[in-house]
């Protein structure tokens, strides 16, 4: 590797106030501060810049200027930027974190931390942004992971409430809103005839059915969809003498400024939901949908787009391919549905969101399909691609640059990102424990 | 009176409710009294004294209940009643020994609900009450003859299908006391109790008992094996224990046969296993699964009670359901009905049973599904009858047809397996119980019927048919109808079709071959008329044999989608050409083969050649040692005996589960060896099973080998109780309680050993009273412990209470071998290598409750600088297949090397297991546990194509697309087979009505009881559960 003269006394300013910022807020994750607004155009230089729509350009640079793209080439004028040379690095967009309860749920043992699940069947008009905890000492971690915007997601109930995107560098969560109500969460009764008190997936089972699930479910469906046909007739006509509280909250779903965010997994509890788009038209994105590669042509043929929670998880079914999970967005992408790969886990913390992506890549996609799949799918999916979820010119500037393979977890080492241009901070809770006891140790 | 011979005719109803065997002597009579000596002579019949033996033309005589006589030229006493059973067949009457006849039912004691087993609020001390033993579910004081009362509802049930006597006793708790051997005759309960203490009983199941402990199936065999040493012990009278009923009755019960309800394949094998310890010879109540593992069963040398309770047939019509129908039900669905007929083809012994069935109605047809699938009359009928009686040693008593035996047999009109044969009487004791004495008299042939009409006689020959079908022939044949009910008659016949049809109808008394009676016209003419019987017609041949051969899938190793149907075997194997990691001084060599010969590696070198070995190209790709999982779950029937903060008795290797999909999955993953380890529900756990990843084998032969005990111990918020919901009754409920439950059980365990000892040094003297200790398994663990013989691995989280930990283990003497999860080990890192400890722990995980708050990715790689052994791990089914990429974690975080990443799953936990000498690196001489992968092995994008256990390739990528295809196939033929089923199944019961939805298959995951990681749609948490398995 060459280091010119000018770029090894960058990287001495880089080691000398990060060593400052070190001392400064040893130990105290409560003074990682989030960024200024972008001040001066930056531009990111030799990079590999991988786009998030496939494809990839080599040695090119990326310049963006009050927080959006301006050139991404490997021609372009850096003059009047401040050049940050990226050589033998990886530009990425800032990966995409399509449905998750950061910020509502702190630790999932304890309940007073928790403020991901409300109580009640049907609950429209919850709106998830308002509980939304920039100080959780999650968020941090995931960017350093090169994850930085999420969809904070309402769980409980049939209708759950509505999400919204977050970025995950701000003081408030009006900040940090990046997109609000993005969607409407409907948990779909479990179709599945259970035997034990509680189904697998914790707390993204939907409603516990009766004794003949589908029957109950079915009646439940139908109730949800009595609620719907309610709401569009008290929404045509313009004044009430009672306000509807309810009523006026999905009135973005038939107006298609909000989607709905169907949470479901086998086959007849799928097709359900494309019943749904069918009667009322709505823009459906199924979640979960652990079953859709067996219905994959329906899922494109009725413009379904689907968020695949967890691939790291256990088949479906016994008698699986053990390898199902993994190879499931392999089979979707040959089919043409759009899907977006999700990390929900409860242990690590949304953090493994580019490793679920890598193993994807290792059973049937390529690479740059899988990089797709978890930010410029997923932009699409929750409707903020105009913004983001590519390097490419016009968009917000939310980039990650990485030492390498952003999706293999020996190379995600994430070097430094940006948030609408803002270079954030990338020290963490973690980070800042383990510098303290590596001191301890005389660790260098 | 006593002269008379009735005729056949004339005893056929006799009601058998006011027959009285004797007068019992100490009962006043309210009558005149009336002795009766019940001298029966049955002549002329097929006598089947023992499933061996058949006698034509032969006699039976029996008087006061018991058999007199049998055979062939037998002189009939004169005081004798006669009954000619021509044409008819004489068999002992069955036994059933698994029977609950008579008991009222226990009643289950209220449970806390509402919470998972793993934090349900606890009982802890049994609610029995007197001077009974400490825990509930030992009630060896059951007697089950003091408690019987007879039914007869119950009873006349079990008569209808050919049984006389039962044994019976409450089928509750995991000891049972004893049962009662009975007959099933309408009689005082005095007279029907053939032996009041006749077995001992025993289940794994603690039933109605509340009480907290046991839990899980390994505490329940902890607690058996606990209970003999005590009784054994009892037996001294030692003063500090008082009087103690159950353990008195138990010893009492064990000169009795010992019967020990199992129900399952793998718990048969740990009935035995316990009942070898204590030279016991358990009969076993199988599960009707068996036949899967038949070889083990064989080995047990025990006699089996098996049921015929088979799985019911699923409906098949709706693919999205049958989406989620597993392999393996469809295939025990089929295969099911030839649990015996496998018993009987290996060769042992076994009696049959009515328990377990929804209806004992279904007995004689699922017995003769059983004889489709092979099972033999004889064998049937021995199992019926000679073994459950030697079983029981009452076969001097009963079971054959023999002079002195119990007066307990059936009348049948055939062969008494076939289909259409009827079962005309079932005596017991001596006395008749009919059945269907209807059909003793086989009605069926040709008369001829003269009616006296007002017309003129009119003559018919009449064809009597089988269900009621009657043509009359006259000038025209005209169909009719007949019944006979023994002895009244009822006959019709039509003349005309359609508007103009007119019935004649007659009905009379039937006196053997002659019938007379009155007929009726349409007119309302009426007649008198005769029929006399002429011939028999030729009866179709009987359906004794199969009808057709049944065709079966394999059984497989394990029973489960991607079995073996063979066990593979081990193999010369020379990977060429790879780059291999050999964990070893050499480091990573590129271009190197390996070889290997009998399980082990025997050569790692370039350019190797062998010409008996199987070649696998390297080329491109990565030879590695076999991962080593140093805290899993998997592969166990239970995981957490939760019911007492100190269960160091347990142990995993109790009840290791082979059936596990995930040992497969793991496979796939590259891991070879895994360490199975109790949860984390309390301080001091179970003892721990290392295991190799031996996909088929069963559940000894999946034990690692000459490999150090382990025993799991925790710590923090799981073993305080932090998450129950419902309050924690149970001590410790704080660090500081924990800290005191290692520190009281290490005291106990130190003054144990010393009176042990002391009592060791007393015994050797000569003349002195010898001072016997009572023997106990939790402090024999800790005293091994302590003695370093068993070592440690010990869920534990914050800094405090791994250095509290520390702390008890220096001051008795012995050191914590590993602590496993550790996630602030990197906090007290320093303090755990003064120690010599070593570290297991996870990569990524926090947050998820308050003591993993401080948890960070660092933790390993801090560890590792420090000077530790560091290890990654699972515990968990899903994660333990991504272990290379957990330990390419500390690659990223904190920039480790990738040898010594890699190491972290192959050689540290070999040696922290202390097996390093056995496996962890590719070294000339260890076991050959390799795997080769496509790739870096610590890259996401990297597959485990080949995972080689002792020289065996017991993962293949090549192998598995081809048992993909054939699962499909296979699932699609028994498809197939459930919906031929179903369209010619009858109504009703057995047939279509038999048919239930389809029902997903759904996974047990263990786990330690405190994650969120997902395991599939269809994976249970067994802590979800309500169950105690």
């Amino acid at each position: 590797m060459k280091y010119t003269k000018a770029k090894i006394r960058y990287n001495r300013i880089i080691m000398v106030t990060f060593l400052i910022c070190f001392f400064i807020h040893v130990s105290a994750q409560e003074t990682i501060l989030p960024a200024n607004a972008q001040q001066e155009t930056i531009a990111l230089t030799n990079a590999t810049i991988h786009i998030g729509n496939g494809k990839i350009i080599n040695n090119g640079t990326v310049i963006f200027t009050n927080g959006k793209i301006t050139a991404v080439s490997t021609a372009a004028d850096t003059t009047n930027a401040k050049v940050i040379d990226c050589v033998g690095k990886h530009l990425y967009p800032g990966l995409i974190l399509t449905a998750s309860q950061l910020g509502l749920i702190e630790v999932n043992s304890t309940r007073s931390t928790i403020d991901g699940t409300e109580i009640g069947d049907m609950n429209p008009s919850i709106r998830s942004i308002v509980a939304y905890n920039t100080d959780s000492k999650v968020i941090n971690t995931l960017r350093s992971n090169g994850i930085l915007l999420a969809n904070v997601i309402p769980d409980g109930g049939i209708i759950s409430g509505s999400s919204s995107v977050v970025q995950l560098d701000a003081w408030n969560w009006e900040d940090a809103a990046y997109k609000m109500d993005v969607a409407i969460h409907l948990r779909m009764p479990s179709l599945l005839v259970r035997s034990g008190s509680r189904g697998g997936r914790g707390g993204f089972g939907g409603q516990q059915p009766a004794a003949d699930p589908v029957k109950s479910g079915l009646e439940q469906i139908e109730k949800v969809k009595i609620f719907f046909r309610e709401a569009k007739a008290y929404l045509t006509e313009s004044k009430h003498e009672n306000t509807n509280t309810k009523f006026e909250s999905v009135r973005n779903l038939f107006d298609k400024k909000q989607k709905l965010f169907i949470h479901c997994n086998i086959v007849k509890e799928m097709l359900l939901a494309v019943d749904f788009v069918k009667e009322f038209d709505f823009d459906v994105v199924l979640v979960g949908a652990v079953d859709s590669w067996q219905i994959a042509d329906i899922l494109k043929q009725n413009n379904i787009s689907i968020i695949l929670n967890q691939l790291h998880d256990l088949p479906a079914m016994i008698d699986d391919d053990i390898d199902q999970p993994y190879k499931t967005p392999g089979l979707l992408q040959k089919a043409g549905v759009l899907f977006t790969i999700n990390d929900d886990d409860g242990n690590s913390r949304y953090r493994n969101l580019p490793f679920n992506a890598g193993t994807a890549a290792t059973y049937g996609l390529s690479k740059e399909e899988a990089l797709s799949s978890i930010t410029l799918n997923a932009a699409t999916i929750l409707g903020i691609a105009d913004k983001t979820g590519s390097i490419e010119i016009g968009k917000d500037a939310n980039i990650v640059v990485s030492e390498g393979d952003i999706l293999d977890m020996r190379t995600n080492i994430i070097t430094q990102a940006f948030i609408q241009g803002r270079k954030i901070d990338l020290d963490n809770k973690q980070k800042q424990l383990a510098e303290k006891y590596k001191t301890k140790y005389g660790i260098k | 009176m006593q002269k008379i011979k009735k005729i056949l005719i004339g005893f056929l109803f006799l009601s058998s409710t006011s027959q009285h065997i004797k007068a019992q002597e100490t009962y006043p009579v309210n009558d005149v009294a009336n002795p009766k000596n019940g001298c029966y002579a049955f002549t002329n019949a097929t006598i089947v004294r023992d499933g061996q033996t058949l006698v034509q033309n032969a006699t039976l005589i029996i008087r006061q209940g018991k058999i007199e006589a049998v055979g062939n030229n037998i002189t009939i006493p004169k005081e004798a009643v006669v009954i000619d059973c021509i044409g008819k067949y004489i068999y002992p009457a069955f036994i059933d020994i698994y029977s609950d006849y008579g008991m009222a039912s226990a009643e289950r004691q209220q449970t806390a609900s509402g919470a998972g087993a793993f934090f349900r609020t606890q009982q802890l001390t049994s609610n029995t009450k007197g001077a009974y033993g400490w825990n509930q579910s030992i009630k060896s004081e059951t007697e089950a003859y003091k408690i019987f009362t007879a039914d007869d509802t119950k009873a006349k049930a079990l008569r209808d299908i050919g049984f006389g006597a039962v044994l019976t006793h409450q089928k509750d708790g995991i000891a049972r006391g004893t049962s009662a051997f009975v007959t099933l005759a309408n009689q005082p309960d005095n007279f029907i109790i053939l032996k009041d203490r006749a077995a001992a009983h025993y289940s794994f199941n603690r039933g109605t008992s509340a009480q907290s402990y046991p839990s899980s199936m390994m505490g329940s065999i902890a607690l058996l094996r606990q209970t003999y040493l005590d009784a054994q012990w009892y037996k001294s009278n030692p003063s500090s224990e008082g009087v103690n009923l159950s353990l008195k009755s138990w010893n009492d019960n064990q000169n009795l046969p010992q019967i020990f309800e199992a129900g399952d394949k793998w718990n048969d094998l740990r009935a035995d296993k316990i009942g070898d310890e204590f030279g016991v010879q358990f009969i076993i109540k199988g599960g009707g699964n068996e036949y899967q593992r038949i070889k083990e069963m064989a080995q047990t040398k025990a006699l089996f009670i098996l049921s015929l309770n088979y799985p019911v047939a699923m409906d098949v019509d709706d693919p999205n359901d049958l989406r989620f129908v597993g392999l393996d039900d469809l295939k025990h669905w089929e295969q099911a009905p030839g649990n015996a007929a496998a018993f009987e083809k290996a060769g042992i012994g076994f009696s049959l049973t009515t328990a377990d069935l929804s209806n004992v109605t279904e007995f004689m047809t699922n017995l003769r599904k059983a004889m489709e699938y092979g099972l033999t009359e004889a064998k049937a009928l021995e199992a019926l009858t000679k073994t459950p009686a030697t079983m029981l040693g009452m076969y001097d008593k009963i079971g054959s047809l023999d002079a002195g035996k119990i007066a307990n047999f059936l009348i049948t009109s055939g062969p008494i397996f076939a289909e259409k044969t009827v079962l005309l009487q079932n005596w017991t004791q001596g006395l008749k119980n009919s059945i269907k004495d209807e059909n003793w008299y086989d009605v069926k042939g040709i008369y001829t019927l003269t009616a006296n009409t007002n017309g003129g006689v009119k003559t018919f020959s009449v064809d009597l048919k089988d269900a009621g079908i009657a043509s009359f022939m006259g000038k025209d044949t005209l169909a009719g109808k007949y019944s006979y009910d023994g002895k009244l008659v009822k006959l019709s016949y039509v003349e005309g079709r359609g508007p103009n049809a007119k019935e004649t109808i007659l009905s009379g008394v039937a006196t053997g071959k002659i019938w007379n009676g009155r007929g009726s016209d349409a007119a309302g003419n009426v007649f008198t008329w005769t029929a006399n019987f002429d011939k028999k017609t030729e009866a179709k041949a009987d359906s004794l044999k199969p009808k057709q051969p049944v065709v079966l899938g394999k059984v497989t190793y394990p029973f489960l989608s991607y079995g073996w149907e063979q066990m593979p075997k081990a193999e010369n194997i020379l990977i060429k050409n790879a780059t291999v990691w050999t964990n070893e001084k050499e480091g990573n060599l590129n271009n190197t083969d390996v070889l290997v010969k009998n399980g082990k590696i025997i050569a790692v070198a370039k350019n190797l050649t062998d010409t008996t070995a199987r070649i696998i190209d390297g080329t491109g790709k990565y030879v590695t040692a076999g991962i080593i999982d140093e805290h899993s779950h998997i592969a166990s029937s239970s995981t957490n005996e939760g019911g007492q903060s100190v269960t160091s008795e347990v142990r995993i290797g109790d009840n290791l589960n082979p059936d596990d999909m995930n040992i497969y999955r793991q496979l796939s993953g590259g891991v070879t060896s895994s360490h199975i380890l109790h949860g984390s529900a309390n301080t001091i756990g179970g003892q721990t099973q290392l295991i190799k990843l031996r996909w088929g084998a069963n559940d000894q032969d999946m034990k690692f080998a000459d490999a150090d005990p382990f025993i799991k111990f925790a710590l923090g918020e799981n073993v305080k109780r932090s998450s129950s919901t419902q309050g924690n009754p149970r001590f410790p409920d704080t660090r500081m309680g924990v800290d005191q439950v290692l520190m009281d059980a290490f005291t106990r365990a130190v003054d144990y050993q010393a009176s042990l000892k002391a009592a060791e040094d007393n015994n050797k003297k000569k003349g002195a009273t010898p001072i016997i200790v009572r023997r106990d398994l939790e402090l024999d663990a800790l005293v091994e412990i302590m003695n370093k013989k068993r070592f440690i691995t010990c869920h534990s989280y914050v800094q405090s209470e791994i250095n509290a930990t520390m702390k008890v283990a220096d001051k008795f003497g012995f050191v914590v071998n590993t602590f496993t999860h550790i996630l602030e080990g990197y906090k007290v890192a320093d303090k755990m290598k003064a120690h010599s400890a070593n570290v297991s722990t996870f990569s990524d995980w926090w947050n998820y409750k308050m003591e993993v708050v401080d948890a960070i990715p660092y933790n390993a790689y801090i560890m590792h600088k420090v000077g530790l052994n560091v290890a990654i791990n699972s515990d968990d089914a899903e994660m333990a297949r991504r272990l290379n990429q957990e330990a390419a974690k500390s690659i990223k975080y904190g920039g480790m090397s990738e040898e010594d990443a890699f190491k972290m799953i192959t050689i540290n936990p070999a040696i922290m297991l202390h097996i390093d000498n056995k496996v962890g690196s590719i070294k000339v001489g260890k076991d050959a546990d390799l795997v080769l992968w496509s790739d870096n092995p610590l890259s996401i994008y990297a597959k485990a194509e080949k995972t080689i256990v002792d020289g065996i390739i017991y993962f293949d990528r090549d192998k598995d697309a081809a048992m993909r295809i054939q699962n499909k196939n296979e699932k699609a033929r028994l498809i197939q087979k459930l919906t031929i089923a179903k369209k010619s199944a009858t109504p009703g019961a057995g047939g279509a009505g038999n048919f239930r939805g389809a029902r997903p298959r759904y996974e047990i995951i263990n786990t330690c009881g405190d994650h969120y990681h997902s395991h599939g749609l269809l994976g249970i948490d067994v802590d979800d559960l309500e169950n105690n398995n």
